[in-house]
């Protein structure tokens, strides 16, 4: 059975600016995304009766802020790709009767850190004790590792993984709100400074400062609201591994195959039918990953499939059409912002606008290919 | 400058770090499925068995994947560029490692290649880390040209 799970992305927006915030603490980045969001749906914080967010700083702190007193909790942390978690979490409790209407909040001083939790694991823990003595130091130390297995195996050469980013800084071009966009050549990524061999500069992430917040209700309370909602036909999660080095493949993501694979039979949707793609992008190579763990491309190809020119402006397989983590923004846990250029495209509001797209699927990555969360979203219930 | 970091061991971690204290690369074997594993836990990942017990791994293993990281963590400053690798065991369970005895260049460092566990003393615990499997080693000419 296909079809719409009922429940639809009802308010959707971002912090006013994202990029360089001093200003503005993590708490408060959440509370201004919140306040956007509600405000989007033609709501008021009254109308909220379910809160979900990551554990830090938390769905009880969220609430508390913005005077939500919820019926419906959930603190589900999993790294970048919780708020695509939140959704699918959402839509089963707005199905259960559980919640009514849901605000998913993200906000992260990931850059300026004000009031944001410091990144610290314990000597005892599993990373503290069999990778941090190694040197790690964060997800260029660590997220990057399989690369070169994958390059060795299926042929993935240095000028092609640095294409990535060529080609969604032509995205990032079209996209005011883009930290990054000035064109950029092959040659320009492999000339910037060497971060963590076989990466550069340019094939990381941004760090910067920014939130957004989601407003998830059912599909007939919707209705009554003031935008067009988009519809969530199917959902998927999966989580593969705590530490980088117990990734059972370096060259594949389990946990991007399983979730994508759920939430593709959920919609009963095939790639053919997707008409833009998201794919979280903390480093070059995971659009590669994920587009063979959603089966875009087959195994080894992905990244030709970038090179030739299918994913950027005038391909026929739009990704990442903000800019991406590489060019747009990247907070810190990037997913949310996935999500809201999904629903901007379906809704016909992007920056960068391709076409009347019906069908937006989202890809999130949690940890360093410790989660996933996929979201198939449509404009209409299929 | 910050000193390295240090692991603590936990219960089910000790036996690892002792084995590592006697220059011994302990890991478990479920007795059950006959699967060797890594990290320490005392359940079987590929079978659920708790029937598992500690074994000294052979400390051969191949390079599977790594980077050379440009941006040190604390502590490792002076060390800086340094390779973050993943290494396979001859027995089949992987884990992360540093890389001695040879340059942190790509050129140095070729996926595949055999390498040998040694033990490096940090702190209160000795850290296994792994170099190059052959007899001679990286850095020092060949044998000919040192006769000379």
């Amino acid at each position: 059975m296909s079809g719409s799970t009922g429940v639809v992305i009802a308010g959707a927006a971002e912090t006013d600016q994202v990029g360089r915030l001093p200003g503005h603490s993590t708490l408060q980045l959440h509370v201004e995304g919140a306040l956007n969001a509600v405000a989007d749906a033609g709501l008021s914080l009254r109308d909220i009766d379910g809160i979900a967010t990551v554990p830090s700083p938390g769905p009880v702190q969220v609430a508390h802020a913005l005077g939500i007193t919820p019926d419906w909790i959930d603190g589900t942390g999993v790294g970048g790709t919780s708020f695509l978690l939140h959704v699918r979490h959402a839509v089963a409790a707005i199905r259960a009767g559980y919640a009514r209407t849901v605000l998913i909040t993200h906000g992260e001083s990931g850059r300026s850190r004000v009031g944001a939790a410091p990144f610290r694991f314990a000597a005892s823990s599993l990373p503290g004790q069999f990778e941090a003595p190694y040197g790690t130091f964060g997800p260029t130390t660590i997220f990057t590792i399989p690369a070169l297995r994958y390059m060795k195996d299926y042929g993935l050469t240095h000028e092609q993984l640095a294409y990535v980013a060529v080609a969604q800084r032509r995205w990032a071009a079209k996209n005011p709100r883009a930290a990054f966009r000035d064109p950029i050549t092959v040659e320009d990524v492999l000339a910037s400074r060497m971060v963590a061999y076989p990466f550069h500069l340019l094939e990381c992430c941004l760090v910067t400062d920014g939130g957004g917040a989601l407003v998830v209700a059912s599909a007939e309370r919707a209705a009554e609201f003031g935008k067009p909602a988009v519809h969530v036909l199917g959902t998927g999660e999966s989580s593969e591994t705590p530490m980088i080095s117990q990734m059972v493949d370096f060259t594949e993501s389990q946990a991007f195959r399983l979730a994508g694979q759920a939430a593709f039979a959920e919609a009963g949707i095939s790639v053919a039918d997707v008409d833009h793609l998201m794919i979280y992008d903390a480093f070059a190579h995971v659009p590669i990953y994920g587009l063979e763990a959603l089966g875009f491309a087959a195994k080894g190809e992905a990244g030709a499939f970038i090179a030739d020119g299918n994913t950027e402006p005038g391909g026929s397989l739009p990704l990442n059409t903000n800019g991406g983590g590489l060019s747009y923004t990247h907070t810190g846990m990037y997913g949310m912002f996935a999500i809201q250029e999904g629903v901007r495209q379906l809704r016909g509001e992007a920056a960068a606008q391709v076409g009347d797209p019906q069908i937006s699927v989202i890809l999130g990555n949690g940890g360093m290919f410790a989660t996933a969360g996929v979201l198939v979203l449509g404009r209409q219930p299929r | 400058m910050t000193a390295k970091p240090v692991p603590v061991p936990t219960p089910e971690t000790q036996p690892f770090w002792d084995g590592c204290a006697a220059g011994e690369l302990r890991i478990q074997r479920c007795a059950d499925c006959g699967r060797p594993y890594f990290y320490p836990r005392p359940v079987c990942p590929a079978c659920s068995s708790r029937n598992v017990a500690w074994f000294t791994a052979s400390g051969r293993a191949t390079l599977y994947s790594y980077v050379i990281n440009y941006r040190p963590a604390p502590g490792f400053e002076d060390a800086t560029p340094y390779a973050i690798a993943v290494v396979e065991l001859e027995e089949g369970p992987r884990m992360m490692t540093n890389i001695v005895g040879l340059p942190a260049t790509p050129e140095a460092l070729v996926l595949d290649m055999p390498l040998q566990v040694s033990f490096e003393r940090r702190g209160d615990v000795s850290l296994p880390v792994f170099g190059p499997a052959e007899a001679g080693r990286a850095g020092e000419a060949p044998a000919k040209d040192r006769a000379r």
